[in-house]
């Protein structure tokens, strides 16, 4: 699999995240805003917010300067440990979201290794503007771009002036190349000896001959250029949170036959598991995270519904997820974590009870890990007249007390979320059809009950203030009884469409 | 005399045999259907529990296998214990399994890619034990996948029940391949029962039971399950109260 990384570029980190801490008592967004930092004994503006940037400052300013020009500016002591800090814990709050490998990414910034993780989004563009969404929904304005490369994300992140960048696999040398050096994550001196000789974009450094340019600039323009084009591997060490549990192991021979992996895995997992134990703590999530010889970090993820310590299941569904690792030519390291973990409370046993429940939380971990989390559930009521609404998702492990679908009215074993529509030869406004035609075939109505009139959920949206629909269980001359509905009350254009739908099978 | 000189082996024997006698017993645990004319022909009276059962749906049931689902749900709304029902889309009705007894409480549902996801999901379900039973939903069931899933359900004593649910109904003649299932079901709407008021009556069935290891195939009509997923013979229309549904013409708000 071609690796695919996310970075995320925070333009406005320190100062969003000073508005963030202020929280109600925060001053209009129009309000120029500067960090001060200092620029050798001189007070100069480390950052600013926008406000601020169409007042007409930028970074590098004397403060005393800036006020001038600005009345009212606001000023604030830039708080580099803090954000450093802050961004560790935006970091660990992206991993529980969106991939397992997470880091901040320089001093405003996340990278996020993405391999494998777009399709449970949707896709890498949705993924993109999921996060993009979610960081601007607390406060937070970025940039997100996707590339094959950590070097091509963070360049096309920042410079490419578009808040979404998805670089289709591949083009990401292509799309970069018009871009200034300064992307290359080079330090500013760097970049100003590659501006004095005269290099403006990547692409006319990439086209330059490599061995003048280490011997005038030193290796590391080469090695960033290297790193962009995906042609050194460039591993992203993913955030831990300090209370996090983990155990390591590093071998001297790397590894890489999947028997051995596992049996690894599992001493891992049983030393991971006298830790817990030693916390009074049982694992809701475990991370495996496998270092390999060429400087890639593969990783296995298990979720757990309820924590746990008990050694050999753990093990057992983590060399399930074995598969999923590609050893590459052998793992030197691995680090079992379990993030998250909570006290571990036994419930007494009620052995001689005679409606003892029956634990399957073991079951459900086992399921869950192989389907995904979200194809293990129960059905639950939800309060709605409409059936489409009437049943909700609900985690497998709390088995809902009770429910209130109606018990008198007939409801089809098989129900078609997105109803069909069906020719039908009806009478009365009152009376099911006499006849319908549902996917090609036709079928003459031997008898029917109904209707059972549902309203529209005017709390819902203004458009179902006036609908209704009449739903029929009707049957066929061969016995098949069917839910059809009318979109509307039959009389009345403003109820609905007066069509006839297919809602389900009877059985 | 020869009594004295009974060789250790035998006695091994004896124990083997004793020991396959029981875990046969075992197996045949039964649930009944509690109608005399199914029972009587099941071997042991009723459905073996710990056993792979089959169910088709007749002409179009073949598709959506609605019918079949019933069945499947009022079977095990009889039986104590949390259901695991393993499915490929997300077109069972909840509300519907609730009106034959299985409420949202006893159910978990698995929902696997493919039908093999689903195969694999119901043997998992049926190596944990306090289930009670597995319904998976397949259109292929192949020998060596009924095999497995009824060696798990021998093994750990729960009902697995296969449904067999294909895209086309020209599939459906998949059917006439044999599996390894104790028993395979048909089961195929019919008119209902007729009314004393114009409505539709309780849903009729044409049951058929067309392979059951150590019994007789046979095939009656029936009156679908009812809210606690019992089935019952149809009984003569002057035996029917009068109104023993309420006929048409509700609205409910």
């Amino acid at each position: 699999m071609t690796p695919r990384v996310i970075s995320v570029f925070l333009p406005r980190w320190p100062t969003d995240r000073l508005r963030r801490g202020q929280g109600k008592a925060a001053p209009p967004p129009e309000t120029p805003v500067v960090m001060v930092g200092r620029v050798g004994r001189r007070r100069a503006i480390a950052h600013l917010n926008f406000a601020a940037a169409q007042a007409g400052l930028r970074i590098g300013q004397a403060v005393a300067h800036a006020t001038a020009l600005v009345p009212g500016l606001l000023l604030h002591d830039l708080d580099v440990d803090g954000d450093q800090a802050a961004l560790h814990r935006l970091a660990l709050w992206a991993q529980k979201l969106y991939s397992p490998t997470v880091a901040p990414d320089g001093a405003d910034g996340l990278v996020i290794d993405a391999t494998g993780c777009a399709h449970l989004f949707g896709g890498e563009e949705k993924m993109a503007i999921a996060i993009r969404e979610r960081l601007s929904k607390v406060g937070l304005t970025a940039t997100v771009a996707i590339a094959d490369s950590w070097g091509g994300a963070h360049a096309l992140a920042r410079f490419s002036r578009r808040a979404i960048f998805v670089a289709t696999p591949g083009t990401t040398g292509r799309e970069i190349s018009l871009l200034p050096a300064a992307a290359l994550r080079l330090p500013a001196d760097l970049v100003e000896g590659l501006g004095r000789l005269g290099f403006d974009t990547i692409g006319e450094l990439e086209a330059t001959p490599k061995g003048p340019l280490v011997h005038r600039l030193g290796a590391e323009p080469v090695l960033r250029l290297d790193q962009a084009f995906g042609r050194k591997a460039e591993p992203i060490e993913p955030v831990m949170a300090a209370e996090t549990l983990h155990v390591r192991k590093i071998f001297a021979e790397p590894i890489g036959a999947p028997e051995t992996m596992a049996r690894y895995l599992t001493q891992l997992t049983q030393a991971l598991c006298a830790v817990l134990e030693e916390a009074g703590l049982g694992a809701k999530r475990l991370d495996a995270w496998f270092h390999r010889v060429d400087n890639r970090i593969e990783m296995a993820r298990i979720g757990l519904a309820s924590p746990s310590r008990n050694a050999k299941r753990l093990a057992k569904l983590l060399c399930e997820k074995l598969e999923t690792v590609d050893p590459g030519f052998g793992v030197e390291k691995i680090v079992l974590a379990a993030p998250g973990a909570e006290r571990l409370v036994y419930k007494q046993a009620k052995a001689l009870e005679a409606d003892q429940a029956v634990d399957l939380s073991g079951l459900i971990d086992t399921l869950s890990n192989r389907l995904g989390p979200e194809h293990v559930y129960r059905l639950a009521s939800a309060e709605s007249d409409l059936p489409e609404r009437s049943v909700r998702l609900a985690p497998p492990l709390d088995a809902p007390e009770s429910f209130s679908w109606p018990a008198d009215w007939p409801r089809p074993t098989r129900f078609f979320p997105r109803p069909e529509p069906i020719d039908t030869v009806a009478l009365l406004p009152d009376a099911p059809p006499a006849a319908f035609t549902w996917r090609g075939t036709r079928h003459r109505v031997r008898c029917a009950d109904g209707p059972e009139r549902v309203f529209g959920e005017w709390w819902k949206a203004d458009a179902e203030l006036a609908r209704s629909r009449d739903y029929f269980q009707v049957e066929d001359d061969s016995g098949e009884r069917f839910w059809i509905f009318r979109d509307g009350d039959g009389e009345d254009a403003q109820t609905g469409t007066q069509r006839w739908f297919m809602a389900g099978v009877f059985g | 005399m020869s009594l004295a000189r009974t060789p250790a082996a035998l006695d091994a024997l004896r124990r083997q045999v004793r020991l396959i006698e029981t875990a046969d017993a075992a197996a045949r645990t039964v649930l009944p259907f509690g109608v005399p004319q199914i029972d009587e022909r099941l071997p042991g009276g009723g459905l073996a529990i710990g056993a792979l059962h089959e169910v088709a749906g007749g002409a179009d049931g073949a598709l959506h296998a609605a019918t079949p689902a019933r069945f499947a749900a009022g079977i095990l709304a009889r039986a104590p214990g949390p259901v695991l029902w393993c499915l490929r889309q997300r077109d069972l009705f909840a509300p519907a399994l609730a009106q034959v007894g299985l409420p949202p409480a006893r159910v978990i549902f698995a929902e696997a890619g493919d039908e093999a996801g689903v195969l694999a999901c119901m043997e998992e379900g049926l190596r944990w034990p306090g289930l009670a039973g597995v319904v998976g939903e397949v259109g292929k069931l192949s020998m060596t996948a009924s095999r497995r899933l009824q060696l798990a359900a021998e093994k750990s004593g729960q009902m697995a029940i296969a449904i067999r649910r294909w895209r086309r109904v020209a599939d459906a003649a998949d059917l006439g391949q044999p599996t390894a299932a104790a028993t395979r079901w048909r089961v195929s709407a019919l008119p209902s029962s007729p009314l004393p008021t114009a409505g539709v009556g309780r849903p009729r069935w044409f049951l058929e039971l067309f392979r059951c290891r150590a019994g007789e195939a046979f095939d009656l009509e029936i009156e679908a399950c009812d809210a606690k997923g019992h089935l019952r013979l149809p009984a003569p229309l002057a035996d029917r109260p009068a109104a023993s549904r309420p006929g048409q013409g509700r609205a409910a708000a």
